[in-house]
């Protein structure tokens, strides 16, 4: 990877830079490098995800650590010229920091950067993902090798006392979840990496598919061995149709380098690695769903116990676990259980990597100690809120989890305290609100998504969900009652003690966090007919500013309803009795005159 | 094959034949073919289900029951260009309502249709992990993002 006296040029091309035009500066990095005749002198070197999507397309030039962002195609023959070429900087590239107006030129110096622990994401963006041979410069199938010269109980025990815990969502340790899957005798056992990532707003599963597969590989390879399966499953999302071309090329390298194949490196350890895509059905990241899914059938959850430990794909003691967990083994077996342990709180071991989205500046993926506060994650890595609104909600654990207000934020986040105040680790999907999210309509969001995902096996899930979103609907449209309330709580707590899997007993989070934080919001809405947020379109009416209103008619003719008359003297003014909320005349008002009430 | 037979065949079918083959001895294969069917054909017409009972000796009701239970199986024609607009929880709270809207009067199509002239089919996704970059859409696996409703005239116009 590294080249002696050469600038080298990591270029992000995980899906988010891609969408925001990486490619194109790829291939633009090519063809000014060769013409300006850089081509000894430069290495280019396209990588996965680095995280900072918001400030994407990014480039990180080595070994001076400059970070460019926010680059385009046409920026490139001027970078190529001064920075390759004669290594001037270029200011107006580099990050300023929202917090202080400072220009930061290395991205060691950005606090998205600065305040990360990145062990999960080592290699994400600093390797060429589709080259065995940059991972294997940074230590890679080091901890494989340690593994196969240990007992597999060692391993295990080795695990167990890293204190690593699942990072799927239950938070389950997973040597102890191994050494299960390993006491349980059968002639076959599978291992399966859960890259369903069914959470929207969570995508650090991709991240670390698409940016540093062998990782993954290198994880699997390891609990296969301890636990004594010699065929894998990873099950990965159809959205993500470059994390499979990235794995599928991995998985081809190591089976050319015996690390997968038969006797591996040598040893008496065979291990064969499949890809399943799945096909668009969150249920199926339920780990029963999900081998059912497999096998070919309809991704319905069973009962447990028998759990996949005992019974699992093709009745077959089998060992399962998220994307994240598996890419830390490695670095566990290679640096030893005391130095993972050192990171995080007493009962939430090491980093975990959340997904920065919504109303917050620096959006992207970033990889904190657990324990770190909510606040320093929103506010010094992702430095604060988008336009310099107001912080209203973190929605912790997508559909499953709960959203935490302002006064929570100095919690320190793990999972027996998230769980606590009502919300969850989950997956690690940060969704920042401010002051224009409804809170209603949030919790109905959920619902919403929920008893559209639920495959409709139990009847809690199925009919319970539907009927929580009509309440949470009513109340949105201003027929809501007091009563209300009461029952959704209710019914909430119904369904949570009585579904069959996961996806039915958390679906009613969303709704209890919300009632417990911002009662007064649906108080509101049922009472006052208001919604705060100005998001509950049948709640709002639009009024016009009589001292802002410059009588430019643009109103009054772009209404599709022709409610609102006035003329050249008179300022215009809406029916509201005939006006259908459509929020035309806002849009097109140039004076900001139409006000929403 | 003879010149004559070679012209009454099928290419679609030879190709999902080749499909039959190559899962022939695998457990569980039935998502898998139905994936590569679907990539042949644009969507999964009945006949095809037919074919793929026979090939793979379950009954038609298990195939359908298995393609109905999964988002990404479609059993009507899509037009020439799809395109997924993300309505997750990142692209929600960043305004996916209002491109959704621009979608809908510029491409003249609802959730799950397509558009008279077969220019577009629309349908709405809960994430495709660009949560970075909401409100996003995909249009034949093109991600665009950071949208604004403003730009959806221009996006489409791509795409003929
Ligand atoms: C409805 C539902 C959806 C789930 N989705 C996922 C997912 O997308 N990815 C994941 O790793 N685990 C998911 N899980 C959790 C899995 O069932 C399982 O606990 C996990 O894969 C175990 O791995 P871990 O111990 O490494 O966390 C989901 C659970 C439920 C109930
Ligand atoms: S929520 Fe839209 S891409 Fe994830």
């Amino acid at each position: 990877m590294s080249v002696e006296g050469k600038k080298q040029v990591f270029i992000c091309a995980g899906t988010g830079c891609v969408s925001s035009g990486a490619d194109k500066v790829v291939k633009k990095l090519e063809e000014e490098v060769k013409r300006q005749n850089l081509e000894d002198k430069i290495q280019l070197i396209p990588t996965g995800c680095r995280g900072f999507c918001e400030q994407g397309p990014t480039l990180v030039v080595e070994p001076s650590k400059k970070f460019y962002r926010q680059v385009q195609p046409e920026d490139i023959p001027e970078i190529v010229e001064k920075e390759l070429g004669k290594g001037e900087s270029i200011e107006k590239f580099f990050y300023v920091d929202p917090n202080t107006d400072q220009i930061v030129n290395s991205y060691e110096d950005i606090c998205f950067f600065s305040k990360q622990t990145r062990i999960s994401l080592h290699n994400c963006g600093f390797i060429d993902p589709t080259k065995i041979e940059d991972y294997l410069e940074r230590g890679g199938y080091e901890g494989l090798k340690k593994a196969l010269s240990m007992d597999p109980e060692k391993i295990i025990e080795e695990v167990k006392s890293s204190g690593l815990r699942g990072r799927g969502g239950a938070g389950f340790s997973t040597g102890l979840k191994w050494s299960l899957c390993k006491a349980t005798p059968s002639d076959k056992k599978y291992v399966i990496c859960n890259a369903d990532e069914g959470d929207p707003g969570a995508f650090m599963d991709r991240g670390l598919l698409e940016g540093d597969p062998h990782s993954i590989i290198e994880g699997m390879l390891i609990g296969a061995y301890a636990i004594g399966a010699d065929e894998g499953y990873v099950y990965v999302r159809a959205e993500y149709p470059l994390a499979i071309e990235n794995l599928q090329i991995a998985i081809k390298q190591a089976e050319e380098k015996n690390l997968l194949g038969k006797n591996i490196l040598g040893s008496d350890f065979s291990f064969k690695l499949h890809i399943s895509a799945g096909a668009g059905a969150f249920v199926c990241g339920e780990e029963t769903a999900l081998m059912a899914s497999i096998e070919g059938e309809r991704g319905m959850p069973r009962v447990r116990p028998p759990f996949p430990a005992q019974k699992g794909l093709w009745g077959k003691p089998t060992n399962i676990n998220n994307v994240e967990t598996w890419s830390n083994i490695p670095h566990i077996l290679r640096n030893g259980a005391e130095w993972y342990a050192q990171y995080g709180t007493e009962k939430s071991k090491g980093t975990k990597i959340f997904a920065l989205t919504g109303k917050v500046n620096n959006t992207g993926l970033v990889e904190v100690p657990m324990g770190m506060t909510l606040r320093e994650i929103i506010f010094e890595i992702g430095g604060g809120i988008q336009g310099g609104n107001k912080f209203k909600d973190v929605q912790i654990g997508g559909p499953s989890g709960g959203c935490l207000p302002e006064e929570m934020l100095d919690l320190a986040v793990d999972y027996e305290t998230l769980t606590e105040a009502g919300a969850m680790v989950g997956s690690g999907g940060l969704v920042i609100m401010d002051e224009t999210t409804c809170m209603v309509d949030i919790a109905k969001f959920f619902v919403n998504f929920s008893q559209a995902e639920s495959c409709g096996k139990c009847t809690p899930c199925r009919e319970g969900n539907k009927r929580m979103w009509e309440m949470l609907e009513r109340i949105t449209k201003g027929e809501g009652e007091l009563e209300d309330l009461d029952k959704l709580e209710q019914l909430a707590l119904t369904i949570k003690e009585t579904s069959l899997c996961g996806l039915g007993q958390n679906a009613p989070n969303p709704v209890l966090a919300t009632l417990k934080y911002f009662r007064d919001e649906f108080v509101e809405h049922i009472e006052d007919k208001k919604c705060r947020a100005g998001a509950c379109q049948d709640l709002l009416t639009y009024r016009i500013d009589p001292d802002k209103c410059k009588r430019c008619s643009i109103c009054a003719r772009n209404c599709p309803v022709n409610c609102i008359t006035g003329d050249k003297n008179t300022p215009y003014v809406i029916d509201e009795e005939a006006c259908i909320k459509c929020g035309a005349c806002m849009e097109r008002c140039k004076f900001d005159a139409v006000l929403l009430v | 094959m003879c010149e004559e037979c070679r012209e009454l065949v099928d290419p679609k079918e030879v190709k999902l034949e080749e499909v039959f083959a190559k899962y022939k001895n695998s457990k569980g294969a039935l998502i898998p073919i139905l994936q590569e069917a679907q990539e042949i054909y644009g969507y999964l017409p009945e006949h095809v289900l037919k074919l793929i009972s026979q090939a793979t000796r379950l009954p038609v009701a298990k195939i359908y029951g298995v393609a109905t239970f999964y988002a990404q199986f479609r059993l009507t024609p899509i037009g020439r260009n799809v395109i997924s607009m993300c309505l997750g929880t990142a692209c929600h709270v960043r305004g996916g309502a209002k491109v959704l809207e621009a979608i809908e009067k510029e491409a003249q199509v609802k959730d799950g249709q397509t558009s008279e002239d077969g220019r577009f089919t629309l349908e709405i996704v809960n994430c495709i992990g660009a949560c970075g970059l909401a409100p996003v859409i995909s249009i034949n696996s093109n991600v665009h993002g950071k949208l604004v409703a403003e730009q959806i005239p221009e996006i489409l116009a791509q795409y003929e």
